[in-house]
Order: C-alpha cells, then structure tokens, then sequence
C-alpha cells in the first residue's frame, strides 16, 4: 500500500464487517430455510392469545353494500368462519379454492374480512375468482383488525355461538388443516350443545 | 438433413464449451493478474469472444427449434405449438425457465465481449480481472444451466404438437421486455467486476472509476426501461388497470434499480471528490447480489409470485450456493481489502457530497425496506408465523415516507456546490419556484374532481422537481450555456422523476373504475366519459377464439374511440385471458374489458379511466434516456494520461 491509512476507518471497521457479515448470514440462512421448504406443505402456526377469549366487537361495513354495517353481536346465535384477505394478497389467491370448496359444504358460515383493500380491487377480485362468502365486511382502514390481532393475511378466526374465538389459522388454509385442524375444533364447540 | 436433427446435440457440446472457455477465463486472467504473467492476462479478451460466440450458437439452435416447430425438443414441445405466430415463436425461447436463461447468459456473454472491445483505455491486469470475474460468474450460470435446467433436452418419441406458449406471455410487449431487463440485471456485473479487481487489486484509482460510470449508467437505463416495458404489458395484458403490484418477481426487479440508482450517484462522487471510496465499491457489489437475489427468488420457488417460474429445490439449493459465494466472497473480500482505500476530500455539512448522501441513504432504505417486505413472507413462515403476503398497504405506505425527503431534496443536488456552500444560496435560487409550484398545487387541489389531496401532492411533487431542475438549466444558460452530456443526462432524468411522480400520484387520485352488466345499446356514465356498449361478436384468432365486444366512447359529447376489448380462449390449454380495449391518451387512458356473458344478451363490462398513467412510463423513459445521454459524456472514454493518481 502506498497511501497512509487514517486510523478512524480502521477501528470502526470491526462493527461494519460484523453487521455485514451478520446480515448476509441470517440472510442466507432464510433462503436456505426457504429452499428446504418450497417443496413441502404448511407447518403448524403458533397458538394466539386470543384462542378461548371473546371475539373484538366490530361495525364494519358490508363490502357489496356500504351503506349497511354488520356488528359482531348480529352473527352470534351461530359459530362462524371470519376469512382476513385483501385482493392485493397472492397467498389468498392459493388458499381461496381450498376455501370455496370449504363453503360449499355449508357446514358453518364463512364471513370474509376483507381488510386494507380497495373495495372496488375487492369486487372484482371476487367477480374473477368466485365469492366463497355468505358475507363479506370491509375493513379499508385497517383499525378494526388491530383488535384482533391481525398481522397480515390470509388469518382465519372460529368464532362459536356466543362469540368466543375457538380457533385462529395464520397463514392460507389447506386440507389438511381444514380436516385436522378446524373440523375437529368445531366439532368440539357442537358436541355439547 | 442428419446434420439438422443433430442440432440440439451440437448445441449442447457448444454449451460444454463455453463453460469450459468461461472456466479458463475466469481462473487464468486472474491468476495471471496476480502474478503479473502477460501471456495469462492476454486470454481474458479471446476467452470472451469465443464464449460469446459459444453461447450465440446454442442460442440460434434452440431458436430455429421454435422456428420450425421441433417438438423432439422437450423445451420446444413445452413452449410452442404449430398454431403459434412465427413472431411469438422466437420469443417463446425466453418464455420460460430454460430457455430465458440461456438469454441471460447470452446477454451476461455480450455483456463481456463489450467489456474485452472497449477497454483499450485500460491497463491490462484491470481488464485481466474485470473479465476474470466476469468469467467466473459466467461460468456458474452456465453450469447452472447444463446441470440443472437444459434447454436441449430431448422428448422421445417427439409428441406430434406442442402444449403453447403461455397465453400471458403471447404479446409483442413480452417480445423485448425479458431482454432489456437481463442486459440491465446482468449490466451490473461490470461495476460488480470493476470494484472486485479495485478490491483484488488494493486500490481505486479514479481514472478506472471513471471508465465504469457508463456501463453502470448504461445497464441501469435498460433496467429502467425493462421494468418499464413490465408495467406497462401488466397494465395492458392483466386487464386490471393497475401498474405496479409489489409482487416479488416485480420486486426482484426494483432492488437492483434502487440500487443502481444510488451506485449512478456515489460513482459520480467517487470520481469526481474521490469521497464515498468504499462504498461506491459496496453499492456496486449490492446491485449485482441483489440482481443474482433477484434471479433466485424467482427461479427457487422460494416465494409465491403470479409470475414466478416452476418450483424445483434443486434449482434454488444450486443458486442458493452460488449466491453465497458470490456476495459472501466479495463481502468477505470488501471487509479484508475496504478499509485500506484512500479516504476523500473532507465536506462540510451544506455541500453536494452531503445531499448525495441522503439521496444514497435514502435509496439504500427504501431498497431495504423492499428487500424486507418481499422476505417478510418467508421470514414468518420460518419463524412459524404462517404463510402471510404482505402487499401495498406495507409497500405503498412505507416507499411514500421514504420517496416524499427525496423528491424534496433533489433540486437542492444540482444547485449545491462541491465540497462547501452556504445553504442560503441554493434556498434562494429555489424559494420562487417552491412557490410556485404550491401555488399550483393549490389549484390542483380545487380543481380536482376527486381524491384532491393525492392530487395536490402530485402537482407539489412534480412541479417542484422539474421547476427545480428547469432552475439548474436556467442558471447553466446564464453562466456559459455549455451543457455537459452528464449534465444533459442528469436533467433528463430528474424531469422524467417529475413526470413519474406526477402520473404515480394522479392516476393513483383520480382513477375511476365502473363494472356492470351491460345490453346492447346500453350506455354508462364515467365521469366526463359515456360509454355506448355496442354487443359481443365471435372473432376468431390464430390460436384462440375470442368474443370481441364492440365499445363506443365518447368525451364530453363528442366521439373519442371505438374499442375492441377481448375474452380469448386458448386451443392447446384452454385459458381464459382478457385483451383490453384501451384508448391511450396523454391526459387519461380509457380502458374497457369484458367478463363473464351474463345471459340475455347481458356482458359484464368494465369500464376504466386513468388520467396521466402515461406519464408513469414516460417518466421511465425520461430517467432511461438520461442514463444512456450520461453515459455518452466523451469524459468518460477518454484515454488517461499517464501521470500519477
């Protein structure tokens, strides 16, 4: 080296090279993880704080008509199914066959809760893939979804009769979780009515 | 005629080639840079010629296979079909996995040979390791290729027709979309290399930085224009009226624009004040690892994209480790080798070097920020958080935080002088035209017919910028009207900022979208439009069958355009994909596309009005045309004396 070296850069070197080395470590290690992951199915999500408590009270618009507001003491009486999705969300693009084919068997209610999403993006989101929902809320702002937890999307909530949330799927529903997962957990809600 | 069934195999054997000439380009140049041995370095420039030659004649192989229709090619027989129109065919070699990396690696070769014919200039162990690295990084694409992902595959016995094309993909947009974004992607590898043989080498000399600021400028603008060309066919082709989606894949492509967008700017420092040495060099590294990122996520499977390539682990392992060796080498190197680079010129806190910065820090954040949301997904899954998607409420809110100090900040570059000045003097020339340009964002506001505020902060944006940088001239006019390319090139591109920003926030305010089920005859109202629904006929095309509707339009009374919107089926896979009827307009676009049949004679019609969603991609062709002007700048080419550094 012909030029002399300053002695700043040498002794704030160590952080940078530790934080580079770090973030290109933890960044290797994700991609590694996600390359052992693409070809196999869904994990188990973790359990929420909100199973076994009562649902958030809400007002939310109807998407398909605004100018009506659904509350949450409105669907009690009956379990329900409450969908989180926005049509900006391509994990809800995959799961919303599983959940179509779900609805079909009208086995409880799906509610869709379409959350920060444009509500025309929204209809014709629907329009182009098919609405699985007996009803779907709009939540364009985001705020009522804070109360329950909602981090992103798709996140599915059982609700039971009496508006307690029984059971939460973070994450696109599949099959397997449908029939080993939300079946048997709404079969317990039944089973002692 | 045996000769001709023998193609794909001599194909092959060209492929095997290259990769062996990439091999001996890769090693012997370095080694011989190394050891200062003449006869070594002296094969970097033939190596190059010869791999590029390699790889173009695989290249024209496997598209005369699309040409004339030969399904003994699996690739071939999985991307045409005897119906397919001879144009699309000679795209489809890039319509898919295989095939598009054989673009990229012919672009990566041509790339290489540009680098071998245009560095006379240079001294000879520069371009021994500039073109040894290139070597090598050609070499792991290459054998990425031959061991993963061969586009000469056989299919026997040869199927007598062929599966398509994806419909998607069968437009004249997608025709030059694919190759601009490679030869932008893969452009970066030059920086990449430069600032590699800088580090190999244990110092930056200027005069080499000056030589790298086209080619950075150059592979950034077809970048710019790529991602462009991507938007635009999104908008046209998906019929859903939208031009940017934050999906991965689109993301993939915005990291290294960021990116190269930061590096154009500390390269220019770097040259000119010899300040940012270390990382201009970081930011050259990152934009070609974010591009090789980019290249990953979406040919691993790794991430869910509407467009993203067939998933298959081995492919993602084979990059992963390819991807850590490149970016964890040259980091590991950068952190032995940076910290002995000369340091620059000091600055005080009110100079040029100081809002470049903020314009490097602000770029760096929000490339971070991308690079975040678009691993968010994966970041959760692997933290058993579930499989989420996160969409434009998180990129849409964060890239306004982050834009919004930049667009404030861009005027102020051009107008601050070098090193030191005082903050009165750039405030003063720009306080009039701030002025301004809220005045006029003022009546923008009142005058808009809807979502005013979006609106208003589009004028103010726009209006600032370009008045900002319509200052700059002004004041180059009055001290000796002599425009540099550079500066021509920089003007360009922040007016094209001006016209981005302006159509991003008005189409964004002012969008309107109007669906319903319309009879022949009917018409409906969208704002200053009428639309006059004139029914659905039959319309049969090459290979598919549309149901053509039949839209007239009309602006404030008067007839504006007769539009065509399309529903295709396709006959070798039976897809369903909308063709838009579109009047293009330099105030607003109209947009009509068609849905389901809804009996009766009924159509669900769809009716969009854009204004200023030309100006998006206008703004884009503004900032690409900058790049190449910048990079046209005779400085840059010429031959450096021999007096010391």
């Amino acid at each position: 080296m012909n030029t002399p070296v300053p002695e700043a850069p040498r002794r704030a070197l160590p952080i940078a090279a530790i934080v580079i080395g770090l973030v290109f470590l933890s960044l290797m290690g994700l991609l590694l993880y996600g390359v052992s992951q693409s070809g196999r199915a869904d994990r188990d999500a973790l359990p929420s704080p909100l199973i076994g408590k009562p649902a958030p009270a809400f007002a939310l618009p109807v998407l398909h008509e605004p100018q009506r507001t659904v509350t949450l003491e409105q669907l009690k009486g009956q379990p329900f199914l409450l969908n989180v999705w926005g049509s900006w969300c391509v994990e809800c693009r995959v799961e919303h066959p599983v959940l179509t084919r779900f609805a079909e068997t009208r086995r409880l209610r799906v509610v869709g809760y379409n959350w920060r999403d444009e509500p025309a993006d929204a209809l014709r989101w629907l329009e182009q893939f098919g609405n699985p929902y007996w009803l779907v809320l709009a939540d364009v702002e985001g705020r009522a979804a804070i109360d329950w937890g909602i981090y992103g999307a798709p996140e599915t909530f059982l609700v039971d009769a009496a508006g307690m949330i029984r059971w939460k799927h973070i994450g696109a529903l599949t099959d397997a979780v449908i029939e080993g997962e939300l079946l048997p957990a709404l079969r317990a809600i039944e089973g002692p009515q | 005629m045996a000769v001709a069934q023998l193609l794909p195999e001599l194909a092959q054997v060209a492929l095997l080639l290259a990769l062996l000439v990439a091999i001996l380009q890769g090693v012997l140049p370095l080694l011989g840079a190394h050891r200062g041995i003449a006869p070594l370095m002296a094969v970097a420039r033939p190596a190059s010629y010869l791999q590029l030659a390699l790889v173009a004649i695989a290249f024209a192989i496997l598209t005369r296979g699309f040409v004339v229709h030969d399904f003994s090619m699996r690739y071939v027989a999985d991307n045409s079909n005897t119906l397919l129109p001879l144009a699309f065919r000679y795209m489809a070699v890039w319509g898919a996995h295989e095939g598009s990396l054989l673009l990229w690696v012919l672009m990566l070769t041509i790339w290489s040979a540009a680098v071998a014919r245009f560095s006379r200039s240079l001294p000879m162990p520069v371009v021994a390791r500039v073109l040894g690295v290139i070597g090598l990084v050609s070499a792991c694409f290459l054998a990425f290729m031959i061991f993963t992902s061969n586009p000469f595959e056989r299919l026997l016995p040869m199927p007598a027709e062929g599966r398509d094309l994806n419909p998607l993909l069968q437009d004249r947009g997608m025709m030059i979309h694919p190759p601009m974004l490679y030869v932008g992607y893969i452009g970066f590898v030059v920086p990449f290399a430069f600032a590699i043989a800088a580090l190999l080498d244990g110092r930056l000399d200027v005069r080499w930085l000056r030589w790298t600021r086209p080619w950075t400028n150059v592979a950034w603008a077809f970048l710019t224009i790529g991602i462009m060309l991507g938007s635009w066919w999104a908008y046209y082709e998906l019929g859903w009226g939208g031009w940017w989606f934050w999906d991965p894949v689109e993301n993939a492509s915005f990291m290294p624009w960021l990116a190269g967008a930061a590096l154009i700017h500390s390269q220019a420092v770097t040259e000119k004040r010899g300040s940012f040495n270390s990382w201009t060099l970081l930011l050259a590294i990152a934009a070609f690892s974010l591009s090789l990122l980019g290249a990953f996520l979406v040919r691993s499977g790794v991430l869910t994209s509407v467009h993203s390539f067939a998933a298959d682990p081995t492919r993602g392992l084979f990059i992963l480790v390819f991807l850590g060796l490149v970016i964890g080498g040259s980091l590991l190197l950068y952190v032995l080798r940076a910290p002995r680079l000369e340091d620059g010129k000091p600055f005080a806190a009110t100079s040029r070097e100081t809002l470049l910065l903020l314009n490097n820090l602000l770029l760096a954040t929000a490339c971070a920020m991308v690079l975040l949301g678009t691993l968010y997904p994966l970041l959760a899954d692997a933290l058993g958080l579930g499989k989420v998607s996160v969409g434009p409420p998180y990129f849409g809110l964060m890239f306004l935080l982050l834009m919004a100090p930049l667009v404030a900040l861009v005027p102020f570059g051009a107008l601050t002088k070098w090193q030191r000045d005082t903050p009165r003097t750039p405030t003063a020339m720009l306080l009039p035209w701030a002025g301004l340009s809220l005045l006029l964002a003022v009546v923008a506001y009142f005058m808009a017919p809807q979502g005013a505020l979006k609106t208003a902060a589009g004028v103010l944006g726009a209006g600032w910028v370009a008045l900002g940088t319509l200052r700059f001239v002004w004041s180059r006019l009055r001290a000796n009207g002599r425009f540099t390319p550079e500066m021509l090139g920089m003007v360009f591109a922040h007016l094209g900022l001006a016209v981005f920003v302006m159509g991003a926030l008005l189409v964004e305010a002012q969008n309107m979208v109007r669906e319903v089920a319309m009879k022949p005859g009917q018409v409906e109202d969208v704002g200053a439009y009428r639309f006059e629904f004139r029914g659905v006929q039959e319309a049969p095309g090459p290979n598919y069958m549309a149901d053509r509707g039949t839209v007239q339009v009309l602006r404030n009374g008067s007839p504006l355009a007769l539009l065509f919107p399309e529903k295709r089926t396709y006959a070798a896979g039976g897809q369903v994909m909308t063709d838009a009827g579109i009047h293009a307009g330099v105030l607003a676009d109209v947009l009509v596309t068609i849905g389901e049949p809804l009996g009766d004679d009924a159509w669900a019609v769809r009716m969009h009005v854009k204004p200023f969603v030309r100006w998006i991609w206008a703004g884009a062709l503004l900032m690409a045309l900058g790049g190449f002007v910048a990079a046209g700048d005779r400085r840059f080419r010429r031959r450096p004396e021999a007096s010391p550094a």
